[in-house]
C-alpha cells in the first residue's frame, strides 16, 4: 500500500466528473484513501439512536394525506425477477400509470424499474406519461463481472430504452480498499450511461458499517452518480433507517461542500406506509425539505406501494378494505 | 413554512382526572393540610390545574410519627423478599398507568410528552424493579453481612423530573427497610400523590412512604424534624448549602445532588453528526432543567465552524411548543421565577459581549417559554460560562489542546457530569481520567441507568445514588 505521504506516490489525471472543491482527491489512490478516511466517523449507537427517535414522529391527518401521496410519487415500482416477462412488465406499467385505478386524484409512481432487456417493453408501456423507466445494469446484483461487461450491459440498457440506470459498485474491490477502482468504475458507467440518470447501490448489507457506508456515498458522489442507493433488495440487510440517515447527512454535506445536489434511494425492505413516512421525516430533518420530492428522493420497493394505497383509502374513506381492492401485477 | 408541515398530534389527556384539590398522603390516608393551599399551573398554559395542600411543621412532624411507627413495627421487622414483592408490585402498577403519569407530569411540569412518555415513567418503573431485586440481597451491597436501615429518610426533591427524583429517592430507601416522608417541589405536586395512589393500590402499609406537599418552609419542616434519621435532598446548591449547615451537628445522615455547569467536550476527531445530536440532547433535553446539562460546551478550535454550523441547523430542527404534542422536542419552563432567572443570565450573557443566536419560528402566546439560545465568544470569565443557568441556553468555548480542554472543563465550582466525543478510545480514557465529574459520558450524553451511580464532586453534592453504591446512602454497615 502507499502510505499517504509517501512523496514518490504516482500522481493522475483529474477525473472529469468530479466537483471543482474535491478534484484532486481522487490523485492517487493514498490521497482518495486518505480523504475517504479522514471523513467523520459515525457513531454506530448514537446514528441507530437518532434514526429510532426520528422514527417516533406522530404523523396525521393532513400531514399523513400528503405523506402518503408524496411517497406513492417516489416509488421506483420494482420487479427484478428471473421470471420477468414483458406480460408482467406491462402489467406493472398500467400500475405505475393508475396505481389506485378507482381514484383518479391518486399520484403516478416515480418510475418502474426492471432488468436492461425488458427497459424497452417498459418505456413503451409508459410512453408519455413522464414516468421513468429504471434498469439494473452492471452484472447486477452482484457486480461480479468485468468492466467490459459490466459497461455493455449499461450501454445495452440505455439503447433498449431506460433513462435511469441503477449500478452496483464493486464491493469486493471498496472492501478491500481498492478505492480508486470502485470510483474509476463508477466514473466510466456514468460516461456510458449519457443522459440516462445514474444510480449508484452501495449494497450497504454487504459494506456492514456506518463508516463505509459514508466513505461508499461519497465515492459515488464524487464519480458522478445522481443517486446513491441504499441496496439491490437481494442482500438481507437491506434498506434500514439509520443507513439511510448516514446517506441523507452525507448527501447534505456533499451539497453544501459542492453545491451540487444528489438523490437518494433506500430500496428494499420498505414495505409498509408506517416504513415510508420514517423516511420522509428523516429526509425533512436530516437533509431537508429540497430532498422531498421524487427528483431528489426514492423509494425502491413493490409492495410498498400496495400498503400506501390501503392507507389512502383507509385515509379518505375513515375504513380499511383489503388486498383485494388494490391491483395484483 | 415547510412543505412537510406535522399536523397536530396531541397526546388525549382524558386519561388523567384532575381534581380540584389534592391533600396530604400521611399514614396511608389523604388528609388536609394545615397550611394555606397553593395552586399548581399548568406552565405551558398558566391553567390552574388544581389546588395543593400545604403541610406545616404539625403536619411534617405528624408524617415523621406515622414513618417511625411503620418503620418500627412494620416495614423495619418486614421479610426482606416481602419487601421486594411490595416494590416489585408499586413498578408494575406505574407501567400499568404509565401513560397517566406521563401526561399529568406533562401537564404540571411542561415537559414534552415524549420525554416523560419515554425517558421519565420507564425510568422511574425501572428503578423500583431494579431495586426490589437488591431488597432481599442487602448482605451482598458490600456494607458486611447484614447491613441495617437508618430509620426514616426526610427527602426532599426538585420540579424538573418530579416522578423520577422520587424514584430515585424512595425506591433505595424502601429497598433497604427505611420509611420516608418525602416533600415534592411546591410547581409540580401532581404525579408524587399520584404516586401516593398508586402505594394505596399496592397495599404498601401506611406510613411506609408519607408525602408532604408545600413550599420551601414545609421542606425545611422535613429536614430539621429531630426524628428523621437520614436527609436526602435534590435541588439547587444553594438550598443545599442551608440543608448542610442545618444538618451539621446533628445525627441525620446526609446526601445531596446539587447543580452542574457540565463541560460537553468536542475533539476534531469527533462523529460530527453524532456529537451534534448528543450537545442538542444534552443542553435542549427537558429545556435545559438537568442538573447534569452539558450547558458547556468545549469545541476544538480547528472544527468549531463546522460544528456550530452543524448545530444550528440542527437546532432550527427542534419543534418548540405544545408539550402535550407528540411531535414536540422543546416544552415550556416549568415557573415565571425561572424563567425570569433564565431571562436574567441571558441578558449578562449579552452584556458580557457574548453572541448570542436563536432559531427562527414564534413562541406561544400563553405560557412560559424560552428558546433554545446559542451563545458563541464566550470565555472562562463569563458568568454564563460559571453560573448554573438551568435552561435552554448553551455557552460555547473553545480549546486548542486536550490539556487545556481538561483545564477549562474542571474550572468550575460544580463536578456533577461530562461529556467527551471522539474516536479515539484511548484519548476517551485518557481525559476521563482527569475530569472531577460525578459522571461522565463517552460519545453519548444524558443517558441514565439505575444500576448506575450518580452524584457530584465539589458543589454538585456528595453521595451517590443509583447502583450498588447508591445503597451506601440508606444502610448501616453491621
Amino acid at each position: 500500500m502507499t502510505h499517504v505521504l509517501d512523496p514518490t506516490a504516482p500522481g493522475r489525471p483529474v477525473a472529469p466528473g468530479a466537483p471543482d472543491a474535491f478534484a484532486d482527491v481522487t490523485r492517487s489512490d493514498a490521497a482518495f484513501r486518505a480523504f475517504l478516511h479522514g471523513l467523520p466517523g459515525v457513531d454506530q449507537v448514537g446514528a441507530e439512536a437518532r434514526a429510532a427517535q426520528l422514527g417516533t414522529r406522530s404523523i396525521k391527518t393532513t400531514a399523513k394525506a400528503w405523506a402518503i401521496d408524496t411517497a406513492i410519487s417516489m416509488v421506483d415500482l420494482t420487479t427484478l425477477e428471473g421470471a420477468d416477462t414483458p406480460g408482467r412488465v406491462r402489467s406493472l406499467a398500467a400500475k405505475a400509470r393508475r396505481p389506485d385505478p378507482a381514484d383518479g386524484s391518486c399520484p403516478q409512481v416515480a418510475a418502474v424499474c426492471v432488468y436492461g432487456d425488458l427497459a424497452g417493453v417498459a418505456r413503451d408501456a409508459l410512453a408519455g406519461t413522464g414516468i421513468h423507466t429504471a434498469a439494473v445494469a452492471t452484472a447486477f446484483p452482484s457486480g461480479r463481472a468485468s468492466r467490459e461487461v459490466k459497461l455493455a450491459d449499461v450501454r445495452d440498457a440505455v439503447a433498449n430504452g431506460a433513462d435511469e440506470i441503477d449500478m452496483v459498485i464493486d464491493r469486493g474491490a471498496f472492501l478491500s480498499g481498492r478505492y480508486l477502482d470502485v470510483f474509476d468504475e463508477v466514473v466510466a458507467v456514468k460516461e456510458a450511461c449519457g443522459d440516462a440518470h445514474l444510480k449508484v447501490i452501495l449494497e450497504t448489507g454487504e459494506l456492514r458499517t456506518y463508516d463505509a457506508v459514508r466513505r461508499a456515498s461519497w465515492l459515488a458522489m464524487l464519480a458522478g452518480g445522481d443517486f446513491i442507493k441504499t441496496s439491490t433488495g437481494k442482500v438481507s440487510p437491506a434498506a434500514t433507517l439509520p443507513v439511510c440517515l448516514v446517506m441523507l447527512e452525507a448527501v447534505r454535506d456533499f451539497r453544501a461542500a459542492t453545491g451540487t445536489q444528489v438523490g437518494v434511494k433506500p430500496a428494499g425492505g420498505i414495505r409498509t406506509t408506517k416504513d415510508a413516512i420514517k423516511h420522509l421525516v428523516m429526509i425533512n430533518e436530516v437533509a431537508g425539505p429540497d430532498w422531498l420530492d421524487p427528483v431528489w428522493f426514492r423509494f425502491g420497493a413493490s409492495s410498498l406501494l400496495d400498503d400506501l394505497l390501503l392507507q389512502r383509502q383507509k385515509l379518505r374513506t375513515g375504513h380499511y378494505s383489503g388486498p383485494d381492492h388494490v391491483s395484483v401485477v | 413554512m415547510s412543505v412537510f408541515e406535522y399536523a397536530p398530534a396531541p397526546e388525549s389527556r382524558s386519561i388523567v382526572t384532575l381534581r380540584s384539590h389534592y391533600g396530604l398522603f400521611v399514614d396511608g390516608e389523604f388528609t388536609d393540610g394545615g397550611g394555606a393551599p397553593l395552586k399548581t399551573v399548568n406552565p405551558a398554559t398558566e391553567e390552574v390545574l388544581g389546588e395543593v395542600a400545604v403541610g406545616t411543621d404539625a403536619d411534617v412532624d405528624r408524617a415523621v410519627r406515622a414513618a417511625r411507627k411503620a418503620f418500627t413495627r412494620v416495614w423495619g421487622p418486614m421479610r426482606p423478599a416481602d419487601r421486594g414483592k411490595y416494590l416489585f408490585r408499586i413498578a408494575r402498577l406505574l407501567q400499568e398507568r404509565a401513560r397517566e403519569f406521563a401526561v399529568l407530569e406533562t401537564l404540571d411540569n411542561g415537559k414534552p410528552i415524549t420525554e416523560s412518555r419515554d425517558v421519565d415513567v420507564p425510568l422511574a418503573a425501572a428503578h423500583f424493579f431494579y431495586h426490589a431485586g437488591w431488597a432481599d440481597k442487602l448482605e451482598h451491597a458490600g456494607l458486611g453481612p447484614a447491613p441495617r436501615p437508618l430509620g426514616v429518610a426526610g427527602q426532599v426533591i426538585p420540579w424538573n423530573f418530579p416522578l423520577l427524583m422520587l424514584a430515585w429517592k424512595v425506591a433505595p430507601a424502601l429497598a433497604a427497610g427505611n420509611t420516608v416522608v418525602l416533600k415534592p417541589a411546591e410547581t409540580t405536586p401532581l404525579t408524587a400523590l399520584l404516586f401516593a395512589e398508586v402505594c394505596q393500590q399496592a397495599d404498601l402499609p401506611p406510613g411506609v412512604v408519607n408525602i408532604v406537599t408545600g413550599a420551601g418552609d414545609t421542606g425545611r419542616a422535613v429536614v430539621e424534624h429531630a426524628d428523621v434519621d437520614k436527609v436526602a435532598f435534590t435541588g439547587s446548591t444553594e438550598v443545599g448549602k442551608q440543608i448542610a449547615r442545618s444538618v451539621a451537628g446533628t445525627r441525620k445522615a446526609l446526601t445531596l445532588e446539587l447543580g452542574g455547569k457540565a463541560a460537553n467536550i468536542v475533539f476534531d476527531d469527533a462523529p460530527v453528526d453524532q456529537a451534534v445530536e448528543g450537545i442538542v440532547r444534552g443542553i435542549f433535553f427537558n429545556q435545559g432543567h438537568v442538573c447534569c446539562a452539558g450547558s458547556r460546551l468545549l469545541v476544538q478550535e480547528s472544527v468549531h465552524d463546522e460544528v456550530i454550523a452543524s448545530l444550528q441547523r440542527r437546532i432550527g430542527t427542534l419543534r418548540v411548543g405544545d408539550p402535550l404534542d407528540k411531535n414536540t422536542d422543546v416544552g415550556a419552563i416549568n415557573s415565571p421565577e425561572q424563567l425570569a432567572r433564565i431571562r436574567e443570565l441571558v441578558g449578562i450573557g449579552e452584556a458580557e459581549g457574548a453572541h448570542a443566536w436563536q432559531p427562527e419560528g414564534d413562541l406561544p402566546e400563553r405560557g412560559y417559554w424560552h428558546k433554545p439560545t446559542v451563545f458563541t465568544d464566550v470565555t472562562p470569565a463569563h458568568r454564563i460560562a460559571r453560573d448554573e443557568v438551568f435552561g435552554p441556553v448553551l455557552s460555547v468555548l473553545t480549546f486548542r489542546t486536550p490539556d487545556e480542554a481538561v483545564a477549562k472543563a474542571n474550572n468550575t465550582t460544580y463536578g456533577l457530569s461530562a461529556g467527551i466525543w471522539s474516536e479515539k478510545g484511548s484519548r476517551i480514557l485518557a481525559v476521563a481520567d482527569q475530569l472531577r465529574a460525578g459522571v461522565v459520558w463517552a460519545n453519548t450524553f444524558n443517558q441514565f441507568d439505575p444500576t448506575s451511580p450518580f452524584g457530584g464532586y465539589k458543589q454538585s453534592g456528595y453521595g451517590r445514588e443509583g447502583g450498588r453504591t447508591g445503597l451506601r446512602a440508606y444502610l448501616k454497615e453491621s
